[in-house]
């Protein structure tokens, strides 16, 4: 079962169009770059390859087996039946990007809802259907910035992940632009203001942060932050988390122009960190330059309402050099996953799921510091993940691996001012079991 | 043959019945901070829902439904032992950061990845990083800047490529900051050696190449290519989308690529999931290696660990390590064809579009412009039809959907006026394929009104792509607006 129905009547096939080898539809290759096959296995069966895939799963110890309570922007969360099974559809899944409406109707209008939920959380006019993921994003809205106010520099908090750092300076490298990192306040873990200030001028073409920010804490100076951008007249980008939106303010209503954020959390599993969703909305006035897909509605010849990609001009296989973006393949099905996720979850289930994470949030930190020697290192109010100061977080890291549980994220290289801290994270899926067990291996710390 | 069903589905904002319209801000939260109102997501039944995307996925072509020819996607069958294994707990439940010890299973699959990879490209080492082709070109790019940065080399600015490249080639030299320089092709549809000639100088940096190229012909050059490519001190990159041709037959790496990306979401048989998740691993010739993104997967007795530690590294270009459920379903396809499996579906895949190719220029209706022998996929151009009768390549695409067959890639090469770019891929059967040539030498004869009114057997009738653009409806707030 090799998946080639042709295998067994190639010879019939070759002699229809006056062939005799299969060589002869290779003749264009150059004798001296030929070869007679690759130096691979051969192939096994599908009862074998499933037994060997087993033995590899159990080299891995998934969150089943071992709860984990790492932070750093990525979290299991709940993934309800009801979107597996619609993203199950191979109607759905085996499908490419919807370059003939009329064949892809289903997707088109499931991304068209993508679309406007997530305009409507992050209270934008318009949203793609998707990047590859929230740190990607962050490079293409840094890239469309610099399209819309062509200037020097793009400032980013310090507190935000090293990945993301990196990933932003790698995709502003063909451009001008110059990275301007903002310190935080190591009290409260949010961004230091006056640092802020001194830092926008008339060279800013845009400002990013996050909310909640790396350490899990809330950028509640939003009006301020907002008012500094809009006064060098730069544009406002701010990277959420789909679910704290549940309870928090959107974006929109502090006047950003452009929302980002990693959308993994609505409905996709952790994959080992890939696949993402990368979410990218704007204000309308910006449309012209967004990257990525998008949706539009319209008729066909009768009149009837019909979806189709729109504004294409923007995009590569049109415009080739002159795109806002080179993105073609993006993440269509997990968007997909997290239009399902929303539409089951509905507004109401939204905001529970974000009240239910921030409580959790404020109970494992309450539980954790009222142990000797474990702190919260920020006083700012935080969601579901926070930093704590440890004893010894090596030493508690491998404690608790040998009792079956994966700690908080060690955050030693992420600044030398946070040595023995870790970035806790937890979510609805954490059973109250998992989060005793894991505060009892702390006391014995003490 | 394949119908599509046709519903009326209404949006998931008009389903609903009734809005509750209370809502309790938190108050332990900072109070600028604090959510005010509902989200306005209706509150739907599970049944509702289920029936709503239900029904949208019977109004959606894949390649379950039938063949989906787009010539350079490669749509090939989706086993569907990889989409289960995928789906394993003990992978998709599983943390990037969690401790190495607890994921050996992860980095084991990532790091023989690598090796399938080199031995099926001729490169010396790979990363698993980038997300999708495009960005594999972008990451590509990036390793081009750093390579001859490192050689002390600021001057070269310039990627040169054909006028056959696909966009994202272009789009992702202008992205990593380069000037692109687009050179015509040979009447053959090759590479014009001596234009690339004049056109290479000490201020190129790369020149991109897929072979076989967007027409389905083989550089048969491309020794020569590489030669004086990089006699120019410049680095020659290879877009790996049409990989399926040459599967154990040749190696990008023999023929002097020293940057390749594969697009998983295409050779390696992982699902497109309408638009995406792919992967676009690179491969590259040992100099190179030092810049590679990291981490890197090292072995060291029989542990495997994720290697930061290369301080030349251009660093990161994507969160994490790569698609990592995309890469699981390659690994698992690779070890179910084995090398016999793969170098048969580049075979077969040649064999069935020359098989359709020769079938439909014996017919008469349809031109092949340039060279004769393809690999993997044609393009035929339909410019006879357009001047006898006024029927385009999107007439004859729209038309195809009434026979329930999905259309080829139109328009694309460029160089070919009205382009049909058909890739049949080694899936179809050969009665699938006739029933195809079958389809299109019919409606090259039908009568003009039916070809130029068409589809009318789908859910929705043609649709009007320029006035989505005048409209500008993106949402469904915007609808309600209006
Ligand atoms: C020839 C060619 N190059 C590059 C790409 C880009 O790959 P991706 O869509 O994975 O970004 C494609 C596919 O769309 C392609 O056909």
């Amino acid at each position: 079962m090799k998946f080639i129905p042709n295998s067994i009547i190639k010879e019939s096939m070759l002699k229809e169009i006056e062939l005799h080898t299969i060589d002869e539809l290779f003749s264009d290759i150059p004798k001296k770059i030929r070869i007679n096959n690759l130096n691979l296995p051969d192939g096994v069966s599908q009862q074998e390859v499933e037994k060997r895939l087993r033995k590899l799963g159990k080299k891995n110890k998934s969150f089943s087996e071992m709860p984990s309570f790492l932070g750093g922007g990525i979290k299991p969360h709940y993934i309800p039946a009801a979107v597996k099974s619609i993203i199950a559809r191979s109607e759905f899944y085996t499908s490419y990007t919807p370059y003939q409406p009329e064949a892809s109707q289903g997707f088109l209008q499931a991304m068209f809802e993508y679309q406007s939920m997530i305009a409507e959380i992050t209270g934008m006019d318009v949203a793609n259907a998707s990047l590859y993921d929230g740190a990607t994003a962050l490079g293409e809205a840094a890239l469309m910035c610099n399209r819309i106010k062509k200037r020097k520099t793009f400032v980013i908090p310090k507190n935000i992940s090293k990945d993301k750092k990196c990933i932003l300076k790698n995709y502003t490298k063909g451009t001008e632009i110059t990275i301007k990192e903002i310190a935080y306040d190591t009290k409260t873990g949010k961004i230091d203001l006056d640092d802020l200030k001194k830092n926008i001028d008339d060279d800013t073409t845009g400002v990013y942060i996050e909310n909640p920010n790396f350490f899990g804490v809330f950028e509640d100076d939003v009006d301020e932050i907002s008012s500094l951008v809009k006064e060098k007249q730069a544009v406002f980008v701010v990277g959420v988390d789909p679910i704290a939106l549940g309870i928090t303010k959107n974006p929109g209503k502090y006047n950003a122009n452009i929302v980002i954020g990693e959308g993994r959390s609505l409905g996709n599993p952790m994959d080992f960190g890939g696949s993402g969703l990368g979410i990218f909305s704007c204000k309308h006035e910006f449309i012209r330059q967004i990257p990525g897909r998008i949706i539009g509605l319209t008729e066909d010849s009768d009149g009837k309402r019909a979806f189709c990609m729109t504004m294409q001009t923007r995009e590569q296989h049109i415009r080739r050099g002159r795109a806002t973006s080179n993105i073609c393949t993006n993440e269509g099905l997990c968007a997909l996953a997290a239009v399902a996720f929303l539409s089951w979850l509905g507004g109401s289930g939204l905001e529970k799921l974000g009240r239910i994470n921030f409580e959790k949030g404020q109970r494992l930190a309450k539980k954790i510091t009222s142990i000797h020697g474990f702190e919260k290192v920020f006083c700012g109010v935080h969601f579901n993940e926070f930093v704590i100061q440890c004893p010894d977080a090596a030493k508690l890291h491998n404690k608790l691996l040998s009792n079956g549980i994966q700690g908080g994220l060690i955050l030693d290289d992420f600044s030398p001012d946070l040595k023995n801290c870790m970035l806790f994270g937890v979510t609805e899926i954490h059973s109250d079991e998992s989060i005793e067990k894991l505060v009892s291996i702390l006391k014995e710390e003490t | 043959m394949y119908r599509s069903a046709v519903y009326d589905e209404p949006l998931l904002n008009e389903l609903e019945e009734k809005r509750n319209n209370t809502y309790t801000p938190v108050d332990v939260l900072p109070s600028s901070l604090q959510r005010k109102e509902k989200i306005n997501i209706p509150d739907l039944d599970e049944t509702q829902v289920i029936r709503h995307f239900f029904r949208l996925s019977q109004m959606n072509f894949g390649i379950d439904s039938g063949m989906y020819p787009l010539g350079s996607c490669t749509m090939k069958y989706n086993p569907r032992l990889c989409e289960e294994i995928s789906r394993w707990d003990s992978f998709a439940m599983t943390h990037p950061y969690q401790d190495e010890s607890t994921i050996q299973g992860n980095l084991q699959i990532m790091y023989e990845l690598e090796q399938l990879f080199c031995e099926i490209t001729g490169m010396d080492c790979f990363t698993l990083q980038p997300a999708a082709g495009s960005q594999g070109e972008f990451t590509g790019l990036l390793l081009t800047r750093a390579y001859h940065e490192s050689h002390h080399d600021f001057e070269r600015n310039e990627i040169i490529l054909p006028d056959t490249s696909h966009g994202t080639n272009p789009a992702s030299a202008t992205m990593a900051g380069y000037k692109i320089i687009e050179i015509p092709s040979t009447k053959e549809g090759t590479v014009d050696l001596e234009i690339l000639k004049k056109t290479l100088s000490s201020k190129t940096a790369c020149f991109m190449l897929t072979n076989p190229n967007t027409l389905g012909i083989f550089e048969s050059g491309i020794e020569e290519i590489a030669k004086i490519v990089h006699k120019a001190g410049a680095l020659l990159y290879y877009d790996g989308a049409n990989i399926n041709a040459i599967m154990g037959k040749a190696k990008p790496g023999d023929m002097g690529f020293d940057i390749v990306h594969l697009n998983l979401h295409k050779t390696f048989s992982t699902p497109h999931g309408g638009g995406g998740p792919g992967a676009g691993p690179i491969g590259v010739k040992k100099k190179l290696e030092t810049f590679l993104p990291i981490p890197r997967i090292t072995k060291k007795k029989d542990t495997y660990y994720l290697n930061h530690d290369y301080p030349k590294s251009i660093g990161k270009i994507k969160a994490f390590y790569g698609n990592f459920s995309v890469l699981l379903k390659a690994y698992i396809y690779i070890l179910l064809m084995g090398r016999d499996g793969l170098k048969e579906s580049s075979e077969i895949a040649v064999l069935n579009a020359n098989y359709m190719k020769k079938k439909l220029i014996d017919s008469e209706k349809y031109d092949l412009p340039y060279k004769e022998l393809r690999k993997h996929e044609f393009v035929l151009s339909c410019e006879r039809l357009q001047k006898e009768k006024g029927i385009r390549a999107l007439d004859i695409a729209k038309r195809l959907l009434d026979y329930g067959l999905h259309p080829p890639t139109i328009y694309f090469p460029l160089i070919v006026k009205e382009a049909l770019m058909i890739e049949p891929t080694e899936s179809e059967s050969k009665r699938t394929l006739d029933e195809y040539i079958k389809a299109l030498i019919r409606i090259a004869d039908e009568d003009i009104s039916s070809v130029k009114n068409a589809p009318s057997n789908t859910p929705v009738r043609r649709v009007d792509e320029a006035s989505a653009i005048k409209k500008s409806l993106l949402t469904w707030t915007s609808l309600q607006e209006k």
